[in-house]
């Protein structure tokens, strides 16, 4: 009862909503990059907001369900197959045992969720499933997943089926993601940039860099100064806080973001940003401007509004669906 | 010394809020950080996910909504805002004793494990002996952890032995390796990348992942290091660490 990696993909990691609670102890929360896609994902199937998913980047895996199972994927569009025929993201699947999933192109997104109903077997470390490589704990023995490794279902919720059937709902997540306008709560040390630099933050277009990872993107983008040179003590930082580097160029921090950081803390991606952050391929292009931090609050309830009722909406129709079955 | 009551309150997104007391880096400033801390922990307010000391700094991460369900009508962050206000008064009437444990760490300075100590002696002009007794004589203060899980900010080193950071960080720092960089001293948790100057090892193993407690370090605690050679170093690395 699982899936066995027919072909490993660049990052695969099984990831949940992270682990809190220990970031005074330098211990960053980690989690899934898209908050959006790992909550819908798990609830096109019935499982709770925090289930561990499989995170995929490009190239993504091969992935042979050796058991029938019901899933979801939520996130990148990689052009994602089973067994030759397409399948549509937000949707749920009931996919027959000895089906192959396989991701044939790399259309759009950058990172793709896969939810099984019921949800995998993964190692806890310290409350949370989530893969934390830095310290090899948590997920699939606290490492990117490699060909040949198996996943564990945590139980079969679904009768052996023969053939692919797609179930007949698709979840709409459009009010969940957003242009390449990102919406930012100014930090402490935003004032420490030069006028020049002050309109070149909301004015500029940056781009995702290269060196982009699940710990945080470079931004290129023209150089920012300070009006003074002056060193900050270390103070917390957290997922969406935008660094100015020495060099002038500047840095966004992701899940598995440091705990703690001393370069200038110029804004906050507000968090209903995230979902679009995390589908930011490198090369995007993105542009910030300012939001006070009551109405970023009002935004985020909002969403979390949103997507309440797009679970309740989900799990409505699965009882639906199996109970006319 | 009197006491600043300055001191600033600033969101660090939509979901968390650091209080600053004003940048500076000495050890007073952080005992009320660590007061804070514990207040705080003590209080176990409602949607509260994370509590970060730092060396002058306190940030709260909170889930937004649980937040909301106790604000009484005003949004999360002016309640935390109004909260941490109303902390920092209730602070200034308590008597700032440490709250830290005590804690001693065997290091070897043998420059084989210590792969900075000859340049760096020889840039300060001091003797070997004469620079492992100004690391070990005094004892340091936990102001943080952060960079790394388990990784403790350490001050403040003695003025002769102040030592700049690499210019060039290396790509592989061993686990155990005590570095200093600037007036700051601390131990690498596990192998990593670094630029600090490594100036001695600890048979220790600071970050165990296995432990329920995986951090030998907590934020407040006080350290003092212990000289050991070469032969113990291994001996003691030999064995699993006890500590947790």
């Amino acid at each position: 009862m699982g899936l066995s990696i027919l072909k490993a993909g660049i990052a695969d990691t099984l990831q949940d909503q992270g682990r809190y609670g220990f970031q005074h102890l330098g211990i960053p929360p980690g989690g899934a990059m898209d908050p959006v896609a790992i909550l819908v994902s798990n609830a096109l199937v019935g499982n709770q907001a925090n289930e561990a998913v499989l995170e995929m980047h490009f190239p993504a895996p091969v992935l042979l369900f050796k058991s029938s199972a019901l899933i979801a994927l939520a996130g990148a569009d990689f052009g994602a197959e089973i067994d030759g025929v397409s399948v549509e993201l937000n949707q749920p699947l009931l996919v027959p045992q000895n089906s192959t999933l396989r991701f044939t192109k790399n259309k759009s997104g950058a990172r793709v969720y896969l939810s099984v109903a019921g949800g995998f077997v993964a190692e806890e470390w310290l409350g949370s499933f989530g893969t934390m490589l830095l310290v090899q704990k948590g997920g699939f023995n606290g490492r990117n997943l490699a060909t040949n490794d198996s996943l564990l279902f945590k139980k079969n919720r679904v009768e052996k089926i023969e053939s692919l059937i797609a179930l007949p709902w698709r979840a709409s997540l459009a009010e969940f993601y957003f242009g390449n306008c990102i919406q930012c709560i100014a930090g402490a040390e935003a004032t420490a940039l030069n006028e020049e630099a002050t309109t070149n933050f909301t004015q500029a277009v940056f781009s995702v860099g290269i060196q982009s990872n699940r710990m945080g993107y470079r931004l290129n983008g023209p150089n920012l100064n300070t009006i003074t040179q002056k060193e900050y003590l270390s103070t917390a930082v957290d997922f969406g806080t935008i660094q100015l580097l020495p060099s002038g160029q500047l840095i966004l921090l992701m899940a598995d973001h440091q705990t703690t950081g001393g370069y200038p803390k110029i804004a906050h991606v507000s968090s209903t940003y995230f979902a679009t952050l995390a589908q930011s391929p490198i090369g995007k292009q993105l542009q910030f401007e300012w939001i006070d931090i009551a109405t970023a609050e009002k935004k985020l309830i909002e969403q979390q509004q949103n997507l309440q009722q797009l679970q309740n909406a989900c799990n409505f129709r699965l009882q639906e669906y199996f109970s006319n079955d | 010394m009197e006491l600043t009551n300055s001191y600033l309150i600033y969101p660090v997104s939509d979901h968390a809020i650091t209080l600053d007391f004003g940048q500076e880096m000495n050890a007073q400033t952080n005992q009320r950080i660590m007061l804070l801390f514990q207040l705080l922990q003590e209080k176990n307010i409602a949607g509260i996910k994370d509590i970060i000391p730092a060396y002058s700094s306190i940030c709260l991460v909170y889930d937004c909504k649980l937040v909301l369900k106790i604000a009484g009508g005003i949004s999360a962050y002016a309640f935390l805002k109004g909260l941490l206000d109303a902390l920092v008064i209730e602070l200034s009437n308590k008597i700032s004793s440490n709250t830290g444990r005590n804690l001693k760490l065997p290091v070897c300075y043998d420059p084989i494990l210590a792969p900075d100590l000859m340049p760096l002696i020889e840039t300060l002009q001091l003797g070997i002996e004469e620079f492992i007794a100004l690391h070990t004589n005094t004892s340091y203060r936990v102001y943080m952890i952060g960079f790394l899980p388990g990784f403790a900010y350490m001050g403040t080193v003695n003025k002769k032995i102040i030592s700049p950071r690499k210019q060039n960080p290396r790509n592989i720092v061993p686990a155990g390796s005590v570095g200093i960089a600037g007036a700051q001293t601390g131990i690498y948790p596990i192998d990593c990348p670094g630029g600090w100057q490594l100036i001695g090892r600890t048979p220790i193993q600071i970050f165990d992942a296995n432990k329920k407690q995986p951090s030998f370090f907590m934020p407040g605690d006080t350290v003092c290091f212990e000289p050991i050679g070469i032969d113990q170093f291994y001996e003691m690395q030999k064995q699993p660490s006890k500590w947790d």
